[in-house]
């Protein structure tokens, strides 16, 4: 009899491989997870071609691990969720076929898992969320406010117009002739540094929670060039501070100004970014001395995972909303009608 | 009774079948432009229900490992993988080259199996039916046809090319081989499930599922510039 939820996960959304056994939606009995990231870097970002042949290499044992070290079988599991998009598409489908095949081959319910609605319930996993809330997420390919007013809603009250959080970070390194993947030299040089360069800061309009980063980004390699063709010295820990602290000042003034507008108790920081100790530790400085509840999840839940698209799929699992056989990687997944 | 299932989406041809033993019980083709991700487990789980078994009869999984179109051989090779290790059965890996030429296995000849790749090359090989059964003459390779062609020249006798992509190259083809290239018709063209459970039921299971991966033939492109590019500096530094 399974007195337990115990749900596998599979996430094969972008350059890691992952699968992980969630029990009740909150307790991690495994996540493992295999990074592509060494075999990327040569080629200064992820090649979609590469993450898939990558992730067939890699799909069943990860999974056997993962079944392994949470020491279940097929017959102990409640269901096989994947995640369904959004991300790169032929990496996706890796995840999402093989998960199917698991669920046909032992009769189990299928969830689809929406990647972001997964990094925000990654918070589940490490502290019970109250409702109504409000997450920033941070990462590669996104930079939103998602307000929820109960599990399983999600409204994006505020998005990038351009380019996201981490893409900009990753622009940024790469001018500064930082490796790949940029965001954390950044982040590390930015502490080693003083903000004494003049940066933009884009609010938009004034009742605006959306965001924009290219200007900003353009503003520093602007800067680089024109300082570099006048012969003046160009401090990089001082830019990547300046930088750093231009995206922050936005980021989480509008969280802050959300948090209010929106009356919630809990802010949550969700995506591979909230690895960001300038982010983390400014956030904390804003929050701590309010009545309002601030929730980062450990940095091996921020970046992605399979544990957090198993807490999510539970919310799914307890509603019922199963996937059929004909589900599909979709690269561009709604989040606010999934 | 243990059932095989034979999958291939190596092409735009999804094709799948059941067998026991050397009976094919049901066989399933298509040939569309439609997705196979999302065709694939329904077109299973309805073959499985219409012969009337259940997963866990299966013993054995077929699947053609490609060459062929790299997102449709990852979708039916990771699909077979996850069902043979999940299932802990046997899992056979068959060149989708070889299934094709199962045409001329009745051919007083050679066989030549021909999927384009672009840029004037084809994933080919040379087969020659003998005894009613295709061996292999020349390996599965990504070859320039017109280099190839002026090979096949040399072999002698009549030469049946199969493969969905023929249209393209059948001028090319007749142009340098003349009469001795003969072209199978459309119908026999098309890979078919169940050739792929026969072939899967005579040869060995792979050693390990988990490494088990499709049969590219060709580096991804980004791999292959940045490998001449490393050649580029090795040679410089010489
Ligand atoms: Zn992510």
């Amino acid at each position: 009899m399974k007195n337990n939820e115990l749900i596998l996960a599979i996430e094969t959304s972008c350059d890691e491989t992952s699968a992980a056994v969630i029990k009740n939606g909150e307790e991690i009995l495994s996540n493992i997870v295999s990074s592509q990231i060494e075999s990327h870097k040569r080629f200064g970002g992820v090649v979609p071609e590469i993450a898939s042949r990558h992730h067939v290499e890699q799909i069943t044992l990860i999974i056997e691990e993962a079944m392994k070290e949470a020491e279940v079988a097929f017959q102990d599991l409640s269901a096989v969720a994947v995640t369904e998009g959004p991300g790169l598409v032929g990496a996706l489908l890796i995840g999402v076929n093989a998960a199917k095949a698991i669920a046909f081959a032992h009769d189990l319910p299928l969830i689809g898992v929406h990647h972001i609605a997964g990094h925000i319930y990654a918070n589940q996993l490490v502290h019970k969320l109250q409702f109504p809330l409000l997450t920033l997420v941070v990462s590669g390919g996104h930079t939103e406010l998602v307000y929820m007013e109960k599990d399983g809603s999600f409204e994006i009250i505020g998005e990038t117009r351009d380019d996201a959080v981490g893409e900009a970070y990753d622009k940024v390194a790469r001018t500064l002739g930082l490796p790949y993947p940029g965001g954390p030299h950044i982040d590390k040089m930015a502490h080693e540094g003083k903000p004494t360069y003049d940066l933009p800061r884009a609010w938009l309009e004034q009742d605006s929670f959306d965001f924009s980063f290219s200007g900003l980004k353009s503003s520093v390699i602007n800067n680089l060039h024109n300082k570099k063709q006048r012969g003046e010295e160009v401090i990089p820990e001082d830019l990547a501070a300046s930088f750093q602290e231009s995206v922050i000042e936005v980021l989480v003034t509008k969280t802050k100004k959300a948090q209010e507008q929106y009356g919630v108790a809990q802010v949550l920081l969700a995506g591979g970014v909230a690895a960001n100790k300038g982010l983390r530790s400014e956030l904390q400085r804003v929050f701590e001395p309010s009545e309002v509840e601030l929730l980062i999840p450990p940095l091996n839940l921020c970046t992605d995972n399979a544990a957090m698209i198993g807490a999510a799929a539970s919310i799914k699992f307890k509603q019922k909303k199963f996937a059929t056989y004909d589900l599909n990687g979709n690269p561009g997944l709604d989040l606010e009608n999934q | 009774m243990g059932y095989t299932l034979a999958i291939d989406t190596s092409s735009y041809v999804l094709t799948l079948a059941i067998s026991a033993e050397k009976k094919i019980v049901g066989e399933v083709m298509t040939n569309i432009k439609k997705n196979h991700s999302l065709r694939l487990m329904p077109a299973i789980d309805q073959l499985m229900k219409d012969v009337g078994i259940s997963a866990n009869q299966l013993e054995r999984i077929v699947v053609a490992e490609g060459p062929g179109s790299y997102t449709g051989v990852r979708i039916a090779v990771t699909t077979a993988k996850s069902l043979a290790w999940s299932l802990n059965i046997p899992l056979v890996g068959v060149s989708s080259l070889e299934l094709m030429v199962q045409t001329g296995r009745y051919f007083n000849g050679y066989t030549v199996p021909i999927v384009d790749a672009r840029r004037g090359q084809v994933f080919t090989s040379l087969y020659k039916s003998e005894h009613n059964r295709m061996v292999e003459i020349h390996e599965d390779r990504l070859r320039m046809l017109g280099e190839w062609l002026e090979q096949l020249k040399e072999v002698g006798g009549p030469i049946l090319f199969v493969g969905q992509d023929l249209d393209l190259h059948s001028e090319e083809i007749r142009v340098v081989l003349g009469d001795q290239a003969v072209f199978a018709p459309h119908a026999m063209s098309l890979p078919r499930g169940g050739e792929l459970a026969a072939l899967g039921y005579e040869k060995e299971a792979v050693q390990s599922v988990h490494t088990f991966v499709p049969r590219y033939l060709r580096l991804a492109e980004a791999e292959a510039k940045w490998q001449s590019e490393q050649q580029k500096v090795r040679e410089s530094n010489d």
